[in-house]
């Protein structure tokens, strides 16, 4: 560079913002899906205007349950499928915090599936993405309850033969209010539906279906991370509004991605200061941070306790 | 915090209850919990009491999530409880290591029934006092208090609270069933009249460079905390951690982290202990012990006394750190020690460790189910004095 | 070329790519998902051993950013260029 040319001051890498610099490189390997799904989240922040003070990221274990220690806020990283009920004691404390948890297909649904369905039950406010590689990534490969049938895994070595969570299809049954299935292909959509979940209030979910070249591509003979992605392009479907009963994914076949569910249901927090309010009058003493949830007259109480469900079309 | 729906001054209540209100008056305003016999009690109070003065119980969906969901809480800032019994605890215990290692405040209750499994639902154990200890993997310490009346458990239950802010350590109260039953006089303290420890909560400013696990100095071992939505984007992990709280996987991170969660209890055992002592200057026989049995074993020694024994009387309300100076100390003045608890030996192993063969150590063993003959525990104290 | 601190090519470009070769793993999203393909693999290695991607056609770049969406890795990114 000759003396004369002054460089201007180098751009910022606009997910820059939100990393703990510090801490990258990362640790996931090359082409894995995780860190295409967090420019997406931090686009979807960036997005989202929120006051990022008041974001907190919980993660449990896994390669997925790192996302925590990568992202400049206020981050968990948790136990072993725990955290959801982690999540759920740090909003039920102070409902201002916007709650999201981000983990993996194992993590989620095969050692914490049941928190998965209880949080989703009681609609407590919070948005939950789960990086689905269809494996455990973090121990070497083992096969999970998303492992469709006849993929390979180190613990299924001839071929995977029970049926695979639809994960979707759980979400809307235990009651979550906004549900999505994207592929790290199609990142300008999971953008949207990671902001558009972290809006809406409630019990929201989005699955991210992602390479894990190293593991499971690898045993399954499938390439690397490209070809996963360039399978994704060539064999999604995007089905806005599909019954979730029929999204269900088998080895190596279409994937149905799109947003599912979008409904409207009053919220844990909503519920109970509502009907605290109402059936005890003064004697309800709200919790330090729910002063914002006291409707000034009963009578709102009591509507927002009644229409609960307005069920959308699922579109 | 506002007084609203506080409940003050002379009750009759059981102790479960007395828990409860010991958590409200130590300003806890959060509790998960699952059902379990005989522990159920604490959390239907709380359940029913939170509202009125400001605080969030929720039933959770198993004790592993209320394990974890107090702390989840603890981070937004609450003083918050989780309350069990038996199998319930067994399941708390990778969340008791979760809170050592991220150095959560907070407090778990256990209010011992007979094991193992699901044993004896409904009745009276000791049992789980090495499992408070050691129940869940690798080193780390905790502070376990023993209450022996309804009054003392909600004593206990805020010092338990006092203790886990002071330390940044989850703090165990080890009830048993019969103290969790039994109803008595309970005087609830006025507001502002017993002493409350406060989360030692840093000083710094929204959004400062914050350090989550720095301490101030080399005595003090306790780091400042902080909670979540004021922008100091602490990283909190049950990775071994460095003072930024970021994974650090080598070896020295992990010896300068456990030794110093070790120190920051052991070296302040004193000041954590609680020992109830009656006459032991001059004992030939001191009877160690703890919860209900501490009672139980007082007409045994009034008896024993009237016989001509010399006999103290030393009960520990600080199961943990063992208080290993105050057996030492008295194991080169008596002939033996007796222990009585409800268990097959487990308390008796501390003793024995710290009497380290000056004095003898007799257990009087009960398997669980019921409190201990009284007469067990004479024989023993008559044995002792021989 | 096209490292953070460096002075682009004064054409008429639309968007400008910046690479940092020291993140990047040579996964390839990058260059396969490119609108305009602006990015080719290079031969060459980083210190880590991978093949780092290079703005071959840096004058079609629009900057849209679809790159740094994908990158895994936080090792690209591209800017619009204001005006
Ligand atoms: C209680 C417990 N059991 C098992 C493990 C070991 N473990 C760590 S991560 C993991 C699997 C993670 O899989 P997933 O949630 O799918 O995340 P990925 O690594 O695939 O992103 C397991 C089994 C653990 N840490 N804790
Ligand atoms: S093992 Fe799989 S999931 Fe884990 S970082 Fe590597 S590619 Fe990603
Ligand atoms: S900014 Fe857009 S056009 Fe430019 S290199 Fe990246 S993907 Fe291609
Ligand atoms: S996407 Fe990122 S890591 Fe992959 S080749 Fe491009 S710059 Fe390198
Ligand atoms: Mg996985």
């Amino acid at each position: 560079m000759s003396a004369d040319v002054i460089a201007p001051p180098p751009p910022e890498n606009p997910t820059e913002d939100w990393l703990r610099e510090e801490r990258i490189p990362h640790i996931w390997c090359p082409g894995c899906g995780i860190g295409t799904s967090v420019n997406c989240f931090t686009q979807a922040l960036e997005e989202s205007k929120l006051d990022r003070d008041n974001v907190v990221i919980v993660s449990g274990i896994g390669c997925t349950g790192r996302v925590a220690g990568y992202l400049k806020l206020d981050s968990f990283h948790t136990t072993h499928g725990r955290p959801i009920p982690f999540a759920t004691g740090l909003k039920l404390a102070n409902p201002k915090l916007k709650v999201i948890v981000y983990s993996g297909d194992g993590d989620l649904f095969a050692i914490g599936g049941n928190h998965f369905f209880h949080a989703a039950r009681r609609n407590v406010d919070m948005t939950v993405i789960c990086v689905n590689n269809m494996t455990y990534g973090m121990t070497g490969g083992q096969v999970t309850p998303t492992t469709p049938i006849g993929a390979k895994a180190t613990t299924s070595p001839f071929g995977n033969i029970e049926e695979p969570f639809n994960l979707p299809f759980i979400a809307h049954s235990c009651g979550a209010v906004y549900v999505a299935r994207w592929t790290s292909f199609h990142v300008r959509q999971l953008t949207k539906a990671i902001r558009d979940a972290i809006a809406k209030p409630g019990f929201t979910f989005v699955e991210v279906i992602s390479p894990c070249p190293t593991l499971f591509s690898r045993r399954n003979r499938l390439g690397d991370g490209l070809d996963a992605m360039k399978f994704y392009k060539a064999h999604s479907e995007i089905r806005n509004g599909a019954d979730t009963r029929e999204v269900a994914i088998s080895h190596q076949s279409k994937i149905i991605c799109g947003k599912f569910v979008d409904i409207t249901r009053t919220t844990w927090h909503d519920a109970q200061a509502a009907h605290l309010h109402r059936v005890m009058g003064n004697r309800f003493v709200p919790p330090r941070n729910w002063e914002h949830l006291i409707k000034s007259d009963p009578m709102e109480d009591l509507v927002a306790e009644t229409i609960r469900d307005s069920s959308g079309d699922g579109s | 915090m506002s007084t609203a729906g506080l409940l003050t001054g002379p009750q009759f209540m059981d102790g479960d209850h007395a828990c409860a209100e010991g958590a409200i008056a130590a300003g806890c305003r959060f509790s998960a919990g699952y059902p379990i016999t005989p522990s159920t009690e604490v959390v239907e109070r709380l359940a029913a009491r939170f509202p009125e003065v400001g605080g969030v119980f929720i039933q959770m969906e198993d004790e592993l999530a209320a394990s974890i969901t107090i702390q989840g809480a603890v981070w937004a800032g609450a003083k918050a409880i989780t309350v069990t019994s038996g199998p319930g605890f067994s399941l708390m215990m990778e969340h008791l290591g979760l809170a050592a290692m991220t150095e959560t405040p907070c407090v778990f209750v256990d209010v011992q029934r007979a094991g193992p499994s699901t044993g004896l639902p409904t009745l009276p154990a000791q049992g789980d006092m090495m499992q408070a200890r050691f129940g869940s993997h690798g080193d780390y310490q905790i502070i376990a208090l023993c209450p022996d009346s309804p009054q003392d458990c909600l004593d206990q239950t805020i010092r338990a609270f006092n203790l886990s802010e002071r330390f940044r350590v989850p703090v165990l109260l080890m009830m048993d069933e019969c103290v969790g039953h039994m109803i008595e006089r309970v005087v609830i303290p006025e507001p502002g009249t017993c002493e409350i420890t406060p989360r030692r909560m840093t000083a710094l400013p929204q959004g400062a460079e914050y350090l989550p696990y720095a301490t101030k100095d080399c005595c003090d071992m306790v780091p400042d905390m902080t909670e979540a939505g004021r922008g100091h984007t602490p990283h909190i992990t049950g990775l071994t951690h460095d003072e930024r709280g970021y994974p650090a996987m080598n070896t020295d991170a992990q010896r300068d982290l456990m030794l110093r969660l070790r120190d920051k209890i052991l070296k302040f055992e004193p000041e954590i202990r609680d020992v109830r002592l009656d006459q032991v200057d001059g004992a030939d026989v001191v009877v160690v012990c703890y919860g209900i049995t501490s009672r139980v074993a007082i007409p045994a020694i009034e008896t024993a006394r009237a016989k001509g024994l010399k006999v103290g009387w030393l009960r520990l309300v600080t199961a943990w750190p063992f208080p290993e100076p105050v057996i030492r100390d008295l194991a080169a003045r008596v002939k033996a020690f007796v222990v009585p608890e409800i268990n097959l030996g487990q308390m008796v192993l501390e003793v024995e460790r710290c009497a380290a063969g000056r004095a003898r150590t007799i257990h009087v063993p009960h398997a669980g189910g019921a409190v201990h003959d009284p007469n067990d525990i004479l024989r023993a104290i008559e044995e002792a004095a021989r | 070329m096209g490292k953070p601190g460096e002075v682009p090519l004064k054409t008429k470009v639309r968007g400008e790519v910046f690479i940092d070769d020291l993140r990047c793993k040579g996964c390839g999203f990058c260059v396969e998902f490119c609108p305009t393909d602006v990015l080719a693999m290079s031969d060459g290695y980083n210190p880590k051993g991978y093949h780092v991607p290079r703005a071959v056609n840096a004058a079609v770049c629009t900057g849209c950013n679809l790159c740094g969406l994908y990158c895994p890795d936080f090792a690209i990114f591209g800017v619009r260029n204001l005006g």
